[in-house]
């Protein structure tokens, strides 16, 4: 197994661990933890092929994780307040009690 | 497979295991914290230095303490979070499973085509800050403007969500 397939085997397990958080979890913090956790997973996999891929002079995946990264936290800050917002109208973080959109 | 990568690995994964398995809310965030750190070790073990201290400057320090601020002020309680019912374990567990399953047959059964990329330097290939500046600056400056109106966006928009209603605050 060369180097590239490893960090391509960790990238992988460490998306379904995001996703398993994501699906599993009811807590919503925790449900936008595991989304991170997947956006990580693919910042990996970006930087794994630009280390080994043909043209690292290019710095595209070096590019392209940086503002992965900045989209990345303003998805977390956007999220975060939502959650808090919805917290302010029904008093809990729980996903299978926050089951109305309605006012 | 060096075993400094082995042991990055196991610290990664161990991390973010723990930081989706725990029961307790703010445990999760500090294993987070764990996780985040081994993949921007990952990030410095690939040459990838100035990527590696901006995971370390985003989600180490900012994305993580929003978390626990988030936490804080959504929990009334110290209470556990409650565990999802037997039956969700079992479909959400498969789910996850059969695509780590999908991803590693493709990444095994790819083994040719991996082999195909021209042999792998030994050292990594260099990105100093000056190349990522000089490229941010003349090839990438669109995105580059483009994020930081995203930002801004975002800034002024998590503000005002999060600000709760006028009469509310009186």
């Amino acid at each position: 197994m060369n180097p590239l397939q490893g960090y391509l085997l960790l990238s992988a397990l460490l998306f379904s661990i995001g996703l398993a958080g994501a699906l599993l979890r009811r807590n919503a913090i925790l449900v936008l933890i595991g989304i991170e956790l997947m956006l990580n997973a693919a910042n990996l996999n970006f930087i794994a092929f630009w280390r080994y891929g043909p043209v690292p002079a290019a710095l595209t995946g070096i590019m392209f994780t940086i503002f992965s990264i900045a989209v990345a936290a303003a998805e977390a800050a956007v999220g975060l307040a939502i959650i808090l917002a919805a917290y302010r109208h029904s008093r809990t973080t729980d996903l299978d009690r926050m089951d109305s959109l309605k006012g | 497979m060096t075993a400094s990568f082995t042991i990055l690995a196991a610290i990664t994964v161990a991390g973010m295991a723990a930081a989706m398995g725990l029961r307790n809310a703010v445990h999760c965030v500090l294993a987070l914290t764990v996780g985040f750190a081994g993949i921007a070790a990952l990030y410095l073990q690939l040459g990838a230095q100035f990527v590696g201290f901006t995971q370390v400057l985003v989600y180490v320090g900012a994305v993580a303490i929003l978390a626990v601020f988030a936490i804080m002020m959504t929990q009334s309680r110290p209470s556990a979070t409650p565990a999802p019912r037997a039956p969700l374990w079992a479909a959400g567990g498969a789910v996850a499973a059969a695509v780590f399953a999908v991803l590693a047959w493709a990444i095994h059964s790819n083994a040719l085509s991996v082999q195909a990329l021209p042999p792998q330097p030994e050292a990594a290939p260099s990105a100093t800050v000056q190349q990522i500046g000089d490229a941010l600056m003349h090839r990438f400056v669109l995105p580059l403007e483009i994020v930081g109106l995203l930002l801004t966006a975002a800034l002024i928009g998590a503000v005002v969500i999060a600000m709760g209603r006028r009469e509310e605050m009186k």
